[in-house]
């Protein structure tokens, strides 16, 4: 409660990996700090660290915010798709602003570096996935070198950082972010393909992004256009990174990308969790940093 | 259990696996040729997809020649008492594609995923049952897990609605004795109701006698292609293990062993390209126990940066790599071809 006349105060629904990563992350960002965090089970771990820190903790599913419905400004979800199509109307009553970290995808998707400023006031905006959001960026930038008539993503990850929500519902992730390099990527055409190895010791996240360009482009304008994009994303992952210098073959492009987690709650192998969070808080910040909501003395 | 006591299932997967050796170029008319020559043959269950399975054309992969409606469309047109089967491995091939071939007539639908990742297939196999037609868990890259943990994956694959589950040697890297090992582990653990299969590559030249060794301790279900086509340097050749099973005495029940070889001498052989041999590369694969599917791509990465296949592929093994990162194909020779300008 350290920078409260500067916060939007954030409550988090779900308790589980990605929910308790994001505490970390909200209560180091200057504009942001956390409310409350909200779980289903009492004897989640979550729930006990974010007790152990002094925030209110409430076991019994989002409904319980009713309580303290003057506590806190914006919502963020990391439950289940099923979960935030139950709830998010519930927040839309409230009159909170959602951010979804579930592929339930209600509202408009948001890739912090690329379409952000457009949904800034919505009431619901929805994070993609993790592959989504670590290759998004690369699209739009090939982008702004020739219109892209279709990219393709590969996301690699640790066996390890894959939930059982992701396992038992993988084509959502493929589904989601195919529309994702569409919607937001500008891509005429997008594919997803998501893997799993479970390598020891743990694979560090791996993305592919190979393009199909309208021209052949320049392949300076290539590496220039992609270099700068992944300075703009680090300046919220600092462990994104291009492996290796684009490879440019005629119209086709491949952009090989590495995503490093930052190690808060999550180990630094698992960058796709890490990237999930650090674009959500990201929403979060630049949301606290518009002035779309009330300020302090009109919400008391 | 011996060899005779249960059928054999023999599946023939030339238009699936076998696509890669051809970078999945099939056209219209050698589909049916090979698909109506099976047919014929009377081998039960035609295989048909691109080689990495529904929605597997793509730059990671390699596109198709053809739509995969009209790949399927082909088989299932060519097959008079064979059943039409696809591949689809969960994060590549979706729902969508899964209904499309249901649509068009596949009544067997093999489900695939890395031999330690079988809860990425509940939602495929649930599917393909509802649909009524057969689901088989496809376990990948068998050779990487000993055979108890294999099996606690197989009955996974078992407890979603998987009516079969094959102990796949992607890397054809296994010898005889681990074949048998794994496939009586599976065979222990699974119900009875649940059959085993067996899916091999002749990287170490041991696919026929892995797929001996398979039978021997139950697997019932065994994948070939004919004449040697396949990933790496072939998968077991389909005549050649129904010949050799044959004189075991295994019941093949419907399959007509000298149609079967006319079908693999006249109308497979003469399209196998050269590169499906047991090349020095294809021998790495096997001896590193790298996904098969890898060798053509390390070709073409070889070739642009002006290293050997082998050794990428070798690195490729020491990384662990898995079935589907062909994109490290491109990772590892760039990084070579960096050290050796460096």
């Amino acid at each position: 409660m350290t920078n409260a006349d500067a916060a939007a105060r954030v409550a988090i629904v779900g308790s589980g990996n990605i929910g308790t990563d994001l505490m970390y992350k909200i209560e180091r960002n200057p504009v942001l700090e956390v409310a409350a965090m909200v779980g289903i089970d009492p004897a989640s771990e979550g729930l006990a660290r974010a007790r152990d820190r002094g925030y209110r903790t409430f076991d019994t599913g989002a409904k319980a915010l009713e309580d303290i419905l003057d506590e806190f400004d914006i919502v963020m979800e990391a439950t289940s798709a099923g979960a935030h199509e139950a709830n998010a109307p519930l927040y839309e009553a409230w009159g909170k602003v959602a951010i979804d970290l579930t592929p339930a995808a209600l509202g408009p998707y948001v890739v912090p570096v690329v379409n952000l400023t457009e949904h800034v006031g919505a009431p619901n905006v929805n994070m993609i996935t993790c592959g989504g959001q670590a290759t998004i960026p690369m699209v739009a930038a090939l982008g702004r070198v020739a219109p892209v008539r279709y990219a393709e993503i590969v996301a690699t990850i640790s066996s390890r950082s894959a939930g059982p929500g992701t396992r038992a519902n993988i084509d959502e992730f493929t589904h989601t972010t195919a529309r994702g390099i569409e919607q937001v990527g500008g891509a005429e055409r997008g594919k997803a393909i998501i893997i799993l190895n479970p390598a020891k010791p743990y694979l560090i996240m791996r993305d592919t992004v190979h393009a199909l360009l309208a021209e052949e482009p320049d392949p300076d304008a290539v590496y220039a256009a992609v270099a700068e994009m992944a300075a703009e994303v680090r300046r919220y992952v600092p462990g994104y990174r291009l492996k290796r210098d684009p490879v440019v073959e005629g119209e086709r492009v491949t952009v090989l990308l590495e995503v490093e987690g930052s190690g808060d709650y999550l180990p630094p192998f698992a960058g796709n969790l890490d990237i999930m969070t650090a674009a959500a808080t990201r929403v979060a910040e630049l949301w606290a940093m518009s002035g779309a909501r009330a300020p302090r003395e009109e919400r008391a | 259990m011996s060899i005779g006591e249960r059928p054999i299932t023999l599946v023939d997967t030339t238009l699936r696996d076998g696509s890669h050796a051809v970078r999945h170029q099939f056209t219209e008319d050698q589909i049916r040729s090979i698909a109506s020559g099976l047919d014929s043959a009377g081998i039960p269950i035609v295989e048909v997809t691109h080689g990495d399975g529904l929605g597997g054309s793509s730059l990671q992969y390699g596109f198709s020649l053809l739509e995969e409606g009209a790949m399927l469309r082909a088989g299932a047109a060519s097959l008079e008492r064979a059943r039409l089967a696809v591949l689809l491995l969960p994060g590549i091939g979706t729902h969508v594609e899964l209904e499309q071939a249901l649509e068009i007539g596949a009544s067997v639908v093999r489900v695939a995923t890395h031999c330690t990742e079988a809860d990425i297939s509940p939602q495929h196999i649930a599917m393909t049952r509802e649909a009524g037609a057969t689901a088989v868990g496809f376990l990948m890259m068998a050779h990487m897990l000993p055979p108890a943990e294999l099996a606690v994956q197989a009955k996974l694959m078992a407890s979603y609605g998987a009516q079969v589950v094959y102990v796949t040697d992607s890397a054809g890297a296994m010898l005889p004795r681990d074949a048998a090992e794994r496939v009586r582990a599976l065979r222990d653990a699974l119900d009875p109701s649940v059959e085993v299969g067996f899916h091999g590559h002749n990287n170490l030249g041991c696919a026929v006698a892995n797929s001996l060794a398979a039978v021997e301790e139950g697997a019932t279900w065994i994948d070939g292609a004919l004449a040697g086509f396949g990933a790496g340097a072939g998968n077991t050749a389909t005549e050649v293990v129904a010949a050799a099973l044959d004189r075991a005495g295994a019941d093949l029940g419907s399959v007509k062993l000298f149609q079967l070889m006319d079908v693999a001498e006249e109308r497979a052989r003469p399209l196998l390209p050269s590169s499906t041999t047991t090349s020095r590369s294809a021998l790495m694969l096997g001896y590193a126990g790298v996904y098969s599917s890898f060798l053509l791509h390390a070709y073409r990465a070889a070739d642009r940066y002006g290293l050997s296949a082998a050794e990428i592929l070798s690195e490729l093994g020491r990384r662990k790599m898995v079935g589907g990162q062909e994109d490290m194909i491109i990772d590892v020779a760039l990084e070579m071809a960096q050290a050796r300008k460096g």
